[in-house]
């Protein structure tokens, strides 16, 4: 598959298929068998809250769901192209065109500026500087951090680091956004906020998210929740409203 | 693509300057050193350029017989006054010719004395050197044929033995004999590999012969083409009359030698390759040691940056921009540091050249090589962890703490 059919698709369906996902961590007595039989959709503009105990195959699902890793048996479509076909450099393209990623612990370059970690995205994009600027500023006032833009992250908490990692994110508009646990280490008010910040990015911008969390308050602002157990999903429920 | 990455790469450099300085200042050592050492040597060897026209490019000194180095000399019967006047009546490539006995003397004035080269010729002898004088006369016809005790003195001895005395007409004292100071020559100065010029009594050839050597022997004729295009030919020629005069068995070696100044030096220019060869194999090892210092520091750095290289690889980098931006990094601080080694190389070379007494000479060309060359090694030896980085697998370099 070409980088450009990589990098322009259409696609009606849904942004995630699993059919009978399974994975598998090592072989013989090592086996783990982190995912079991998983099987789900999820559809441009959801926001997903994915829960379950610690070691039930959440983060493997995030994983897969992120081109970052493929399953050992099943399919995974990701806007309709079958991943585990695509060669490492592929699924890299995939992620860097239709891929936000945030993770529990922040994640950003240290040392480094909130402008320059939103550029970085659209560096390897290859958008142009005057561009990359606007687009960086429009997505760190989206967080409310448009006066932090020379801040590196030590000058930053860990609120407005995760704030800064969201925008980094969303910053190319992705079909996606993956993440993992973001209000994992961070506090009550904090996370709240986060949660707040998620939540209006899917309404206003018709983001499409997918959450990890183990906390019943923060999967609240999802609109849809997978609940994992030995990785399977054991259990779905929706609500109307945020 | 390359556009990105040198600004990726520019980025990561400012983002840890301590760790970059480090990575880059074996090359910054071993780029400085051959900076020095290149620089230095170019001035040594324009400076010996310099001795030889000093000395005269158009010189040739015959000698009896072959001149070995480190072996017997042959035996062949010494020079007379004859060969002298030979060369003379049947040159036609040669503007002078002189005779030349050479012996080191103590020198003594008043209660001044001193070892100086004592040489007996004639009035040749300055068109032959190309030497003028700044005081006085040269031997008239009349005291060359009778071998007056006239003699001229250098400036080293004028200043050794008269200091500020007036010295024309005063008489030096040379072993039993003496003479008297007709003329001063002017300065020539240290040349390398005949020491001072200027330390030097000359005397009338007779006079040599009759007070000081006591025979009639000629060591040297020093001769000099009419130009130094010519230098060549007049070698063949004066071999052409100095075999007809001295003959030796068929197949053997000729009694005599003929050199040039040129090959005079040539020994010196030998010993300078060995050095230059020497030096650039320690420039060579330096390079390499910063090469491994480079590799070095960027592996460690590879393990210090894993989470980086995942966000990077997560947020859509390549295999190959991770490489890449690895490789560009290498490569700029090692061209960096290939810069600031040819600065600090220029300032010490620039220092250390008057101490050495040889101009400073700069060199442009191996300035760009030494720049390319270390961007190169940079290259090379970035590669080996700039690999290992772009290998990583994205998941386990984000789970790296
Ligand atoms: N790289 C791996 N190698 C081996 N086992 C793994 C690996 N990643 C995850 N696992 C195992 O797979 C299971 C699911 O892990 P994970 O998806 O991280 O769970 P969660 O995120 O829900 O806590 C766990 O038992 C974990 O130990
Ligand atoms: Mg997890």
């Amino acid at each position: 598959m070409s980088e450009n059919e990589l990098s322009e698709r259409d696609h009606e369906g849904p942004v995630v298929a699993f059919e009978h996902v399974a994975k598998v961590y090592g072989d013989g007595e090592m086996a783990v068998r982190a995912l079991d039989d998983v099987s789900f959709e999820i559809h441009a503009g959801e926001f997903v809250a994915v829960m379950g105990a610690s070691g039930s195959g959440k983060s493997t699902t995030m994983n897969i769901m992120g081109c970052l890793d493929t399953p050992s048996s099943g399919q995974y479509l990701f806007k309709g192209v079958d991943v585990k076909t695509l060669s490492r450099d592929q699924r890299a393209l995939l992620r860097r065109h239709y891929l936000g990623f945030v993770f529990q612990g922040f994640n950003l370059l240290s040392r480094t500026t909130a402008l320059e970690n939103l550029e970085l995205p659209l560096i390897y994009r290859r958008i142009a500087k005057a561009e990359r600027r606007d687009m960086a500023m429009a997505a760190l006032n989206a967080v409310g951090l448009e006066n932090r833009e020379h801040h590196t992250a030590a000058e930053l908490s860990g609120g407005q680091q995760q704030r800064v990692a969201i925008a980094r994110a969303m910053v190319t508009t992705p079909s996606l956004l993956l993440a993992d646990e973001p209000t994992g280490n961070l506090d009550t008010a904090r996370s709240q906020e986060i949660m707040e910040l998620l939540a209006r990015l899917n309404e206003d911008k018709g983001l499409t998210i997918v959450l990890v969390t183990h906390e019943d308050d923060m999967a609240a602002f999802a609109r849809r929740t997978l609940v994992f157990r030995d990785g399977n999903i054991v259990h779905e429920t929706r609500s109307q409203a945020a | 693509m390359i556009g990105n990455i040198l600004l990726l790469s520019m980025r990561e450099i400012r983002r840890n300057v301590l760790r970059s300085i480090l990575t880059t200042l074996g090359i910054v050592i071993g780029v400085a050193a051959v900076i020095v050492v290149v620089t230095l040597g170019a001035g040594t060897k324009a400076q010996v350029q310099e001795e030889i026209s000093k000395l005269g490019s158009t010189m040739l000194t015959v000698f009896p017989g072959q001149r070995r180095r480190g072996g017997a000399a042959q035996t062949a019967p010494p020079f007379e006054i004859d060969d002298v006047n030979a060369l003379r009546r049947e040159t036609t490539l040669l503007s002078s010719v002189a005779p030349m006995s050479i012996g080191r003397k103590m020198i003594v004035y008043g209660n001044e004395n001193r070892r100086s080269q004592l040489v007996g010729t004639d009035r040749e002898f300055v068109n032959v050197r190309n030497w003028a004088l700044t005081a006085g006369r040269l031997f008239s016809p009349a005291e060359e044929q009778s071998g007056k005790s006239v003699c001229i003195i250098g400036l080293t001895v004028r200043k050794e033995l008269f200091k500020d005395e007036p010295y024309l007409g005063n008489v030096l004292r040379i072993g039993k004999a003496s003479c008297e100071v007709i003329g001063l020559l002017e300065p020539k100065g240290q040349v390398m590999f005949s020491g001072d010029q200027d330390d030097v009594v000359v005397v009338p050839i007779k006079y040599y012969q009759r007070r000081i050597s006591g025979n009639t022997n000629v060591d040297q004729i020093y001769v000099s083409a009419l130009d130094d295009d010519l230098v060549p030919a007049a070698q063949a020629e004066v071999e052409m009359i100095m075999r007809e005069r001295r003959p030796s068995q068929p197949g053997a070696e000729d009694l005599f030698s003929v050199r040039g100044v040129q090959e005079m030096s040539t020994a010196f220019q030998s010993s300078t390759a060995v050095m230059t060869a020497f030096l650039s194999a320690i420039a060579a090892i330096s390079l390499l040691v910063g090469g491994i210092g480079i590799m070095n520091i960027m592996l460690v750095s590879v393990t210090e940056r894993t989470r980086e290289i995942g966000i990077r690889m997560a947020i859509g980098a390549r295999e190959k921009e991770v490489l890449l931006q690895f490789l560009v990094e290498a490569a700029m601080l090692a061209g960096f540091g290939g810069l600031v080694g040819i600065a600090i190389g220029l300032g010490g070379a620039m220092a250390l050249a008057p101490l050495l007494n040889v101009p400073f000479i700069v060199q442009p060309d191996m300035m760009v090589m030494a720049f390319v060359f270390s961007a190169l090694v940079g290259v090379v030896f970035g590669y080996m962890p700039a690999r290992s980085a772009a290998r990583l697998d994205p998941i386990d370099a984000l789970r790296h703490e």
